[in-house]
């Protein structure tokens, strides 16, 4: 057999098994996310099944993967909501911020990390996961509750907080001195003001260099583009991703409606495999001895999204049942942990252990995200039947 | 009515308003153009009793039934004094899709007359006899209660 038929026979069998996988998640109602780093370990260095000489697509891949989840996270809001969204939540953000990074920093420093390993899992706890938060939302029936627009807004915001982030992680992880580091959050802060403004402005122009009527060309267009983008960001430290985000924030409007549509299927895709790709460097024996600090960092952060939740919905006017709704739908983390810690991993500037305690984290947020958001309403009711006098309410 | 807007970041629009008893119901509408209809429920007004997923066919019959009657609860009123004459919505079945109203020839064989048109929602006055007919449409019509009979029965049938 020659070398590049093993390989199309191992690159198939991996898709093959994450499609297997991600049908099992539907079917149970998960998102699929879990089970593709489970995949990952498995198959990895340590695993049960090590597959070989596929490393250099999967990795670049992975990569790409990357792009096109920020890509199409700033496709899917227009400049305008982003600012409308800063300017409603801010606070509720800034509380969002302080809460949520606290325990990911605080582990780190227990563990000996340093403070770039802190800074690298305060963004890990502090990031919700805004894919399965919009799907768990949309099947619960939720998108007409009134603590909808404060959870989503939440989720703008953090997007946001994202795109000044990673650029300054990435300049923190080449190991820049001080003043480095500020001037990369000037130039990050700069620049995400700018591509706000062009694109309040002049977002039609932006979107008309990449549309075309032709699918094709547009396709070609809108993903050549986005790779130029993150190429350049990447080659001026200022992260790949962040590239990405910033180039589908300026597409606006019909362009961005058609640009989601035919890229989701390939962001599914390379998504797929920078979870693998991740899961693949984690050796599965790495994770025993970080559980308890992971199961550590699931309670805490649960409760801090609960309490950022239901605080923001509070300041709306949204009743008790509102706001452990709201709560408990922002507690899900996701992809973007695992970009953060994916980025951390590929500087070697962390402890190795770090990328078993990120996958083990988000193993666990993943599930119980949406397993919490389903439970809290009836939990919520049982509570105030308990104390019917203060609090009367009607069973259904 | 004081309906309220509200922008849901990467999702759409959710347009609603409060009824006297204080539910909320409203529209949720995608960005893809697809529509949900949301009511509140009672016990928590936060809180959505159904979301509703409408096609753009589900949504015109929705807001006809809504609209049609007030229509000829209006004209009835404004015909009261003329005794023997009716007003009545009518739907228009699936041998005139596609059709003109002047093939039903609704005036000539029942002495019938087609006031507007109502699809979707919208209020078409005064239709000629070129205007085109889509099943699912309501007409509404004036006339003798025997004429109206008649009508309904051309309508359905054809």
């Amino acid at each position: 057999m020659t070398d590049t038929s093993l390989e199309l026979i191992e690159l198939g069998a991996v898709f093959f098994g994450l499609g297997l996988l991600g049908r099992f998640a539907g079917r149970i109602g998960l998102s699929p996310i879990p089970l593709y780093l489970i995949g990952g370990l498995v198959f990895g260095e340590g695993g049960l099944l090590p597959l070989g000489g596929i490393e250099k697509f999967t990795s670049l891949a992975g990569e790409i993967g990357v792009v096109l989840l920020l890509l199409l996270l700033g496709l899917e809001y227009s400049a305008a909501e982003l600012v409308t969204g800063l300017r409603r939540s801010w606070v509720a953000g800034l509380l969002d911020i302080v809460l949520n990074t606290a325990p990911g920093a605080a582990v780190a420093l227990i563990l000996g990390w340093g403070p770039i390993g802190a800074f690298v899992m305060a963004g890990v706890t502090y990031i919700s996961s805004s894919g399965i938060i919009a799907k768990v939302l949309g099947d619960l029936g939720r998108l007409g509750n009134r603590e909808t627009p404060v959870v989503l807004s939440i989720l703008v915001f953090e997007d946001l907080v994202m795109a000044l982030y990673l650029p300054i992680l990435t300049a923190v992880l080449v190991g820049v001195s001080l003043v480095g580091g500020l001037t990369a959050v000037g130039i990050a802060a700069g620049v995400l003001a700018v591509v706000l403004v062009v694109a309040l402005r002049y977002g039609r122009f932006v979107s008309a260099i990449v549309d075309s009527p032709d699918r094709e060309v547009f396709l070609l267009k809108v993903l050549g583009a986005a790779l130029l983008v993150a190429g350049f960001a990447s080659a001026m430290q200022v992260s790949a991703a962040v590239g990405a985000f910033l180039l589908g924030i300026a597409i606006s409007g019909s362009t961005a409606e058609n640009a989601t549509k035919m890229l989701e299927p390939l962001r599914d895709l390379f998504a797929a495999v920078f979870f693998v790709v991740f899961g693949l460097n984690t050796d599965p024996a790495s994770i025993p001895p970080v559980l308890g600090w992971a199961v550590v960092l699931a309670v805490s952060t649960t409760l801090t999204k609960l309490a950022t939740g239901w605080w923001a919905a509070r300041r709306q006017g949204i009743g008790p049942l509102g706001r452990a709704r709201a709560g408990a739908a922002l507690v899900a983390r996701g992809e973007f942990s695992i970009v953060i810690a994916g980025l951390a991993v590929s500087y070697a500037a962390v402890d190795g252990e770090l990328a078993a305690l990120a996958t083990t984290y988000v193993l666990l947020m993943a599930v119980l995200g949406p397993v919490a958001a389903r439970v809290v309403e009836p939990l919520a009711r049982k509570l105030r039947a308990d104390r019917p006098l203060t609090n009367p309410t009607t069973a259904h | 009515m004081n309906v309220e807007v509200t922008p849901l970041p990467g999702i759409g629009v959710r347009k609603d308003f409060a009824l006297r008893g204080g539910r909320r119901i409203g529209v949720v509408t995608h960005r893809d153009g697809k529509i949900e209809l949301i009511i509140s429920k009672s016990d928590d007004p936060d809180a959505c009793l159904a979301e509703l997923p409408l096609s753009a066919d589900e949504a015109g019959a929705l807001a006809n039934l809504l609209g049609a009657p007030q229509l000829v609860a209006q004209l009835t009123e404004e015909h009261r004094d003329l005794p023997g004459i009716h007003t009545r919505q009518i739907p228009v079945g699936p041998p005139f899709d596609g059709r003109t109203l002047g093939d039903t020839a609704l005036r000539t064989r029942t002495g019938v007359s087609v006031v507007a048109v109502m699809r979707a929602g919208q209020v078409h006055p005064s239709p000629t006899p070129d205007f085109t007919l889509t099943a699912g449409d309501l007409m509404v019509t004036v006339g003798t209660s025997e004429g109206l009979d008649n009508a309904v029965r051309i309508l359905k049938r054809g």
